[in-house]
């Protein structure tokens, strides 16, 4: 049996692997998304108030609310075809603020003095299990027919196009996606701490993603789980440092892109790993 | 009513320019986004509240203090979270910036307690009645400081050698290096400038609302870089501009609309801006850089 500390610790680097490849999906197509938290908010609020105060069973309530992020990821992700690079950066950033400030004043979920009533659902298990499923989403799209889309567009869209690849279609596809991972991430966070307010939602918590993924390295969707694991491990290991703990976490990441700037893992990581694993051996020397 | 809010929105509006002229020079030199401007901003703000607290009243002095000081931890910041970057991955700059804004906010919670922090108000209050309207001699310092400020960037970046320095490497710094403008140099002064604007306003904020506290420079930061999309990126008349456009939205959007709303029209306002026109809305001579 593991105690209750090292549980809820395992928890969040769970929900936050999770919240990490929900930035991985859009970013692989070369669409930096800083609204991820607008996106949780969405699935953290809905799916609460259809437990609580609906009375939904849970994993009807995480569908709707993953597919309600999801719509909306859709809704957010059509006009964003148009804008690009620092712009679109910008635009996401907008959106995950103007989520905050609507759920600070919408009435029916408690506006800025939070919710709550929603039953404890996020077990370690379900966190592990459903962590897991993302992973091998991420790693089944990276390589499928769509990975390949997205990682064309991120090298260069106008050739992707040249090539036959459906540009809008694919961008709209890696943004929705991620949307729909991060409305999961949000519904299951309220669904562990039972209590959830507009403003953890806000710029922090879309910032949170994005340097999970940078951190970890953007070349592989490895880089998001390893970001999301140091960084999430790191302010537990820096505990020592008390009131410190949180500025040397800033130097780290700073210390981190500096060393490395591809993130901690990139391809030439991932292939030498590979070739450590006895059964890959002979298929890399071939 | 309507000009008493016009009054305050511009006084609001003309400390947003500030920071946004910071992130529009840098962005224009470098074709990078610093997230810890709001923070540079922040720790501006501190240094102005101890030089009132602790050494004079004199908000000249406390100004200066801040500039000073912020102008380099700009030149650190430029140092550790830019330099060693050229030729990385063009995302990476805004992950060093969002580590350093954070053990700038944390440095600032450790030092000052995370509660709000009264500014002391040393300058002598006075109000003026025009007609209908109110106007305190606060008020008039900070938009007197503000303008000052303003037109002397100006006059640097119109007038100097080391602005038109500063103006060629935005156009393209490989032929300014060429020809020799000394780019890392450049690089470096824009980033002192910049960061002296952000200290400068932190004092003016501070002296607008009394307080400041170490988290102060995040929503500033977001509404620095909403002010430099409004003006078109890069474009430093028009962060001017865009910084007195948002401040007058905001005032009026509270007065009229719902307060509680503030911050969504800034927000709300992005987003109409890039769907209309997705290069900003003075961006015209703006080359795009992804």
């Amino acid at each position: 049996m593991i105690g209750p500390y090292l549980e809820d610790v395992l928890v969040q680097l769970g929900i936050n692997v999770i919240l990490a490849l929900s930035l991985y999906f859009p970013l692989s197509a070369g669409q930096l998304s800083l609204g991820q938290g607008g996106f949780m908010a969405i699935g953290a609020y809905l799916a609460s108030w259809l437990t609580a105060t609906l009375g939904w069973p849970w994993p009807l309530a995480f569908a709707a609310a993953a597919a309600a992020a999801g719509l909306v990821g859709a809704l957010v992700g059509l006009p964003a075809l148009r804008v690009r690079g620092i712009y679109l950066v910008l635009l996401t950033m907008a959106f995950g603020e103007i989520v905050r400030v609507f759920f600070l004043n919408f009435g029916p979920t408690g506006a800025a003095q939070g919710f709550r009533g929603m039953p404890f659902v996020t077990t370690l298990p379900l966190v592990a299990v459903l962590a897991v499923a993302v992973a091998i989403l991420a790693a089944r799209t990276a390589a499928s027919r769509m990975g390949r889309a997205f990682a064309a567009i991120n090298r260069d869209e106008l050739a992707a196009e040249v090539m036959g690849i459906d540009v809008t279609r694919a961008k709209l596809a890696s943004f929705t996606v991620g949307a729909v991972v991060a409305g999961l991430a949000g519904a299951l966070w309220a669904h562990y701490v039972q209590f959830i307010e507009p403003e953890e939602f806000g710029f922090a918590r879309s910032v949170m993603p994005f340097t999970f993924v940078v951190v970890g390295g953007l070349q592989t969707f490895w880089g998001s789980l390893v970001g999301a694991a140091v960084l999430t491990l790191l302010p537990e290991w820096l505990r020592f440092l008390k009131e410190w703990r949180l500025a040397l976490y800033g130097v780290a990441m700073l210390a981190v892109m500096i060393v490395r700037p591809q993130g901690l893992v990139d391809h030439r990581l991932v292939e030498a790993v590979r070739r450590l694993i006895p059964g890959h051996a002979k298929e890399a020397l071939s | 009513m309507l000009a008493q809010q016009l009054v305050n929105g511009v006084m609001l509006g003309a400390v947003y320019a500030l920071i946004a002229i910071g992130y529009t020079l840098i962005f224009g030199v470098l074709g990078m986004l610093h997230l810890a401007h709001g923070e540079v901003f922040m720790i501006g703000a501190f240094v102005g509240l101890v030089v009132l607290t602790k050494l004079s009243g004199n908000v000249m002095l406390a100004l200066a203090a801040a500039m000073l000081a912020t102008g380099v931890l700009g030149l650190i910041i430029e140092r550790i979270a830019f330099r060693p970057l050229r030729g990385a991955h063009h995302l990476a700059p805004l992950a060093t910036t969002i580590g350093a804004g954070i053990a700038l906010q944390e440095t600032a919670r450790w030092y000052f307690g995370p509660e709000q922090k009264g500014f002391p108000s040393t300058i002598a209050l006075e109000l003026w009645e025009m007609g209908p309207l109110r106007v305190s001699s606060v008020q008039i310092f900070i938009l007197a400081a503000a303008l000052v400020l303003m037109g002397a960037v100006h006059l640097f970046l119109s007038r100097t050698r080391a602005g038109r320095a500063v103006r060629a490497t935005a156009e393209e710094p490989t032929v300014a290096g060429l020809l020799g403008v000394n780019v890392r140099a450049v690089v470096m002064l824009t980033f002192f400038v910049a960061s002296t604007l952000a200290g400068a306003a932190g004092v003016l904020v501070g002296l607008a609302y009394n307080s400041v506290h170490p988290f102060i420079g995040v929503q500033m930061g977001i509404k620095g870089l909403v002010v430099m999309l409004l003006g078109g990126l890069g474009n430093v008349p028009g962060a001017m501009l865009g910084g007195i456009v948002l401040g007058v939205l905001e005032v009026l959007g509270v007065a009229y609309l719902a307060s509680s709303y503030r911050d969504a029209f800034a927000f709300g306002a992005v987003v109409l801006i890039l769907l209309a026109r997705p290069e900003g809305l003075l961006g015209l001579r703006v080359q795009r850089r992804d």
